[in-house]
């Protein structure tokens, strides 16, 4: 599946059936930091993505002064 | 996962609050929360002019929505701080916001004001970037509220802002910091604005879904300037501590506002002044912002 990370924007390739919560622990990330977005959808931690999906993994932490 | 309130599909579990909403259901339970927030800290009423600062980020944009859909008078603030594509971009989406809902939008320019972008303030000044520009803001906030009338200014400051800003403070034991910080600073002056927080009863996480299910388009991007700041380092610590014990995050926050804030209250009180130039605000004769203008003014 593709996967697109944020900051700097980017895409890694990742192979075979798991839940989110497994992507987002390989991919060093704590699950409360990012939301996890197939199309229109919100993903939970216990979903499952697949070999066909397109996933983006969007980080939710603002910074600096603000 | 099933939404804890209709047993449909959740979209969201809250780890802090051991549930997980549908996306109606957590929109509900978030404009609950900012209810809450505005009622339990009399932030204003749906008469007053609320002037809500908005960056083009998720908190700023879900905050100007769920008042606008609350039936509040809230008319955006955009300060273009001149940060490159950045400010370009956020720009563009608070004006695609505003006209989409009709909504009034106030423009102020950080260079017409201070006399350069913020980009250029830091290399005229040598101050931290973020220093500057947050003194800026607060400054510039307030000015437009005066000068157009307005009861109070919002801010899209979230829980997990709070949280990290209270750490900073408690590990320095910056006591005049741990005084102000409030969802909602009264008027302390006639030439003061009050300031509230709505939002900051809800996490990063949620103001960010909310942004998401609603079909907000705000900037996902990052300030260039926040790259490597210190808030962002309290933020992983506190998020690190929060995915071992939920609700870490709001203890630390709620408790200190219930337990802690009072006993610093009592000896934060300064006497305030008005500026001998530019007449706003400050505890000394000149104010910060009109020392930065200076300072910008001489390397120029």
């Amino acid at each position: 599946m593709k996967v697109v990370l944020r900051h700097p924007k980017r895409e890694v390739e990742v192979t075979g059936r798991r839940r989110v919560r497994d992507l987002l622990k390989e991919l060093g990330l704590l699950p409360g930091t990012v939301l996890v977005i197939r199309g229109t959808e919100l993903l939970t931690t216990d979903a499952i993505v697949g070999e066909d999906d397109e996933i983006e993994v969007r980080p939710v932490i603002s910074g600096g002064a603000r | 996962m099933k939404c804890r309130k209709c047993g449909g599909a959740a979209v969201l579990e809250l780890r802090r609050h051991n549930t997980a909403f549908c996306a109606p259901d957590f929109v509900e339970f978030f404009r609950r929360q900012v209810a809450e927030a505005v009622k339990r800290h009399r932030m204003f009423t749906r008469e007053e002019s609320v002037l809500v600062a908005v960056s083009g980020g998720k908190d700023s944009l879900a905050l100007w929505d769920v008042l606008l859909e609350g039936g509040y008078k809230a008319t955006g603030l955009y300060l273009d701080l001149g940060i490159y594509d950045y400010s370009k971009e956020s720009k563009a989406k608070c004006k695609a916001f505003a006209a989409a809902r009709e909504a009034p939008l106030l423009t102020v320019s950080v260079e017409e004001e201070v006399g350069a972008a913020i980009p250029e303030v830091h290399a005229a000044t040598r101050r931290p970037t973020c220093s500057a520009c947050g003194l800026s803001k607060r400054y510039l906030t307030n000015k437009a509220a005066l000068d157009h009338g307005f009861a109070v200014v919002a801010t899209g400051h979230n829980l997990d802002d709070e949280a990290a800003t209270l750490l900073g403070s408690v590990l320095h034991w910056q006591t005049e910091p741990l005084a102000r910080q409030s969802p909602s600073l009264g008027s302390t002056h006639p030439k003061l604005v009050r300031r509230v927080k709505p939002l900051y009863r809800l996490s990063e996480l949620e103001t960010a879904a909310y942004a998401f299910l609603r079909g907000i388009d705000y900037i996902v991007e990052e300030c260039p300037f926040a790259k490597g700041a210190t808030s962002l380092l309290h933020k992983e610590i506190l998020n690190r501590l929060e995915e071992a014990s939920p609700g870490a995050k709001h203890n630390f926050l709620y408790g200190f506002l219930e337990k802690a804030r009072p006993a610093f209250e009592r000896v934060g009180e300064v006497e305030l002044n008005e500026c001998a130039r530019c007449g706003q605000v400050t505890t000394g004769t000149l104010c910060g912002f009109c020392k930065l203008a200076d300072q910008v003014k001489r390397a120029r």
